[in-house]
């Protein structure tokens, strides 16, 4: 993520796209995952009330964040866990960090985990000397490649079998000779996470949910390695984002439900593991939970951006996402991509850097129609555009703008602009096309030809035919231009 | 003709009520007139008794400036049908482009005015037009828009106006329940259901329903179809690469049908498709591309001979 200057999400497009096996890559899995979700949701009758239902949970629960905030921490507290608070990133990658550093360890274990992805902790442990192994399959990937997570859920998307392939003979391997079998790949990882697993001391998790109640973190996989980085290491540390919490045990299975069909089109995961706390004899013995801000409470301020922070990660607004799908996440500069991180990262993180985000979407509403918890994606989107508009709009487009709204203002000006912009186009017409035009509307012309404005518009054709006041009349002539029809 | 009820919002809005407090219903409104449609006609369907309606014509910026074609062949539908239209020439646009580019108060100001004209009633039942993306601005999203900016008079004529603006298709369907408009247009034709149609402006499937009871047309089924064309306003601009990305792959699914014309009910979207089939298709024998993207209305105004 780059820092204190604005993200090109333009540029950073357009070299995704130039890359096609990205682009293959990208379109098999957004597509196999998109039919899969299809068919899970339409099997469960009830689908529209169970997405408003969680619409009202989540937003009930950001109405009164405070007041659940304080019950999950002392729920929490009574059960055996250390509560954390951390403003930003580096106040909680240094709690993290100070607890590895009071136990002495120097290795620790990682299940997926966006929140951490984005606070970057395995960095910042690095530094300090502690190697962070992630242990998600997709997510060690990512990490033995140097590369950094391009979806939500499957953060090595933009791999081939045969990338992995490739990546771990240069790693994990151990001179073994392997095929692109997804089973073979998977059983060498396995071999490589099983020592890990076995030696760690600690172990770092996400939270999916967290209930305010019962002081519960809800993690949710299918590998089985979260259950070990949950249950073998001695100290175990959850960071979780503040928005995560919900009232109830019961408003949590409403999510569960939700979450995997939307997610990967299963009906439940492999693996959903509550941890409260902490039980004498069994499993971690140190419980610490960080309570993570860095930025959601700019986004919680915020009438109508605020409900970015319903999501429950579940990215099937990416999988839809037309832009999505054809540039994958790097482009988009933050850990979250798509359609949600379009709406989110320049909340959280400020429009200096991400103004352009909410501008990389054609509006086209699939997000909002498959948004299990029913978020306004392309309603926020619109509004973060305004916002974006007054804090950094160039002069020569603002002004650009408000010279068409001026025409727009009286039919008088719009005929006169229409004639003018006639004009102005003939000596580009080539064959009844314009096909190149200048900046700043090349871009029209690098893919596509363009209209000419019509010899006759509408409304003279209206006057010159009907009149003002005259009465309907029929089977009048046709305008000046090309019949096409 | 009954009560018919306002389609459902796609995005919901706790803001705003279920309600269309400008709801009208055409029996209701113009009850006193009635009269037969053109004698004649080739065919005589249930409009020949069905009370005249009064459309106030909505062309839209873009339509009126680039597709008059569009625009006269709406007319020409209406009129055909028996009903009657007068266009208030005093509109420019809606504010859609502005709104969608992030100009909020610009927006604000032209739909204001764009309210102010097509709200005025002399008499009219309804507010028709050939463009989905921006009936479904002012009667879907602009409501809740203006709240949000504080200006409740214009959230709430917007939403009376809303009570009976339409698309130009869901109004011959779901008003004027009327399926067969006497059109003839013998080619094969695939349908592109733009994105805004389907999930802003909710017209469902009454293109198809028109498409299907055109004399001699072939319907083409076009494959991925829901699939965005690229267009996005000003995104086709500031995100050229990819909306010409996405526009190639809407080009080659139209081109995989066979189809000798796309339509749709945006002429914004058949701008866009238009312009990228002229570059994609190779030019037919006479020069034009050899799929020509053509507004329904066009086709549904057609009596073209040999069906």
């Amino acid at each position: 993520m780059s820092r204190g200057r604005q993200h090109d999400f333009p540029a950073a497009a357009r070299e995704a796209l130039a890359d096609s096996r990205l682009r293959a890559n990208l379109r098999g899995a957004t597509q196999t995952i998109r039919g899969r979700r299809a068919a899970a949701v339409a099997e469960l009758p009830g689908w529209e009330e169970l997405r408003e239902q969680a619409r009202r949970v989540k937003d009930d629960a950001l109405g009164r964040l405070d007041e659940l905030l304080a019950q999950f921490e002392a729920a929490a507290t009574a059960a055996g866990a250390c509560v954390h608070h951390a403003a930003d990133a580096a106040a909680a990658n240094d709690i993290v960090a100070g607890i590895a550093g009071a136990h002495g360890v120097t290795e620790l274990v990682k299940m997926k985990s966006l929140a951490t992805d984005e606070i970057g902790l395995d960095a910042a442990l690095a530094a300090d000397g502690v190697e962070a192994v992630e242990t998600d399959l997709a997510e060690l990937i990512v990490q033995l490649a140097g590369d950094t997570a391009s979806h939500i859920l499957v953060p090595a998307v933009h791999y081939s079998r045969g990338q992995v392939r490739d990546l771990f003979m240069r790693t994990i391997a151990r001179g073994v000779d392997l095929s692109d079998d997804p089973r073979e790949l998977a059983e060498v990882s396995r071999l490589y996470l099983r020592e890990r697993f076995l030696r760690a001391r600690m172990g770092v998790t996400g939270a999916n949910i967290g209930v305010a109640e019962t002081g519960t973190v809800c993690v949710v996989e299918n590998e089985g390695n979260g259950r070990m980085c949950t249950t073998l290491p001695p100290v175990l540390v959850t960071v979780m984002g503040i928005e995560k919490v919900v009232p109830t045990l019961e408003d949590l299975g409403l999510l569960l439900r939700l979450l995997p069909r939307s997610a990967t089109g299963e009906r439940m995961s492999s693996y959903a593991s509550l941890l409260t706390g902490v039980t004498p004899g069994d499993g971690p013995q140190e419980y610490h939970i960080v309570l993570l801000d860095n930025g959601r409470r700019n986004a919680l301020a915020d009438p109508v951006g605020r409900q970015a922070l319903w999501c429950i990660r579940c990215s099937a607004c990416l999988n839809v996402c037309p832009v999505y799908a054809r540039v994958g996440g790097h482009a988009y500069g933050s850990i979250y991509p798509g359609p949600i991180g379009a709406i989110l990262t320049p909340q959280l993180w400020g429009m200096e850097e991400h103004a352009r985000l909410p501008f990389a979407s054609t509006l086209c509403g699939a997000c909002a129609e498959v948004c299990p918890v029913g978020i306004d994606i392309p309603g926020v989107l619109l509004y973060l555009r305004a916002r974006a508009v007054r804090e950094q709009a160039p002069a020569p487009e603002r002004a650009a703008f408000g010279a068409v709204a001026w025409a727009f203002g009286s039919p008088r000006r719009f005929a006169a602009a229409q004639k003018a912009g006639r004009a102005a186009e003939l000596p580009l017409v080539r064959g009844g096309l314009v096909r190149t035009l200048p900046p700043p509307l090349a871009g029209w012309t690098e893919g596509r030809d363009l209209r000419p404005v019509a010899s006759e518009t509408f409304r003279e054709w209206w006057v010159r035919e009907r009149g003002a006041a005259a009465p309907p009349a029929r089977g009048g002539g046709e305008p000046g231009g090309e019949e096409r029809s | 003709m009954g009560i018919l009820v306002r389609p459902r919002r796609l995005h919901q809005s706790s803001r705003r009520s279920a309600t269309a407090a400008g709801a009208t219903t055409l029996s209701g409104v113009s009850g006193t007139r009635v009269r037969q449609g053109p004698s004649g006609s080739r065919r005589r369907s249930a409009w020949c008794t069905v009370r005249v309606v009064r459309v106030a014509l909505f062309i839209t910026c873009v339509t009126d400036t680039l597709f008059p074609e569009t625009g006269i062949a709406a007319v020409r539908v209406l009129e055909r049908l028996g009903h009657e239209v007068v266009f208030p020439e005093e509109q420019t646009c809606c504010g859609q482009m502005h709104v969608n580019s992030g100009y909020r108060d610009d927006a604000l100001r032209l739909a204001r005015r764009f309210v102010d004209v097509m709200g005025q009633d002399d008499g009219v039942d309804a507010v028709v037009s050939p463009s989905s993306s921006c009936v479904g601005w002012v009667r879907e999203l602009l409501p809740g828009v203006a709240h949000e900016a504080g200006a409740d008079k214009l959230a709430r004529d917007s939403e009376a106006l809303g009570g009976r603006l339409f698309e130009l298709s869901e109004f011959l369907v779901r008003r004027l329940r009327v399926e067969d408009v006497g059109a003839s247009y013998p080619r094969r034709v695939t349908l592109h259901p733009t994105c805004h149609s389907q999930r802003v402006t909710r017209v469902g499937d009454a293109p198809q329903r028109l498409l299907s009871h055109v004399h001699g047309l072939e319907l083409l089924e076009l494959p991925e179809a829901t699939e965005c064309c690229g267009f996005g306003g000003t995104f086709s601009v500031k995100n050229a690469a990819v909306s010409v990305a996405l526009l190639e792959d809407k080009c080659r699914a139209i081109l995989a049908t066979g189809a000798e014309v796309v339509t749709a009910v945006d002429p914004s979207c058949l701008l866009h498709v238009g312009g990228g089939l002229s570059r994609l298709a190779p030019p037919a024998p006479g020069g034009g591309p050899a799929v020509r993207a053509v507004h329904l209305a066009q086709i549904l105004s057609a009596e073209e001979a040999g069906a």
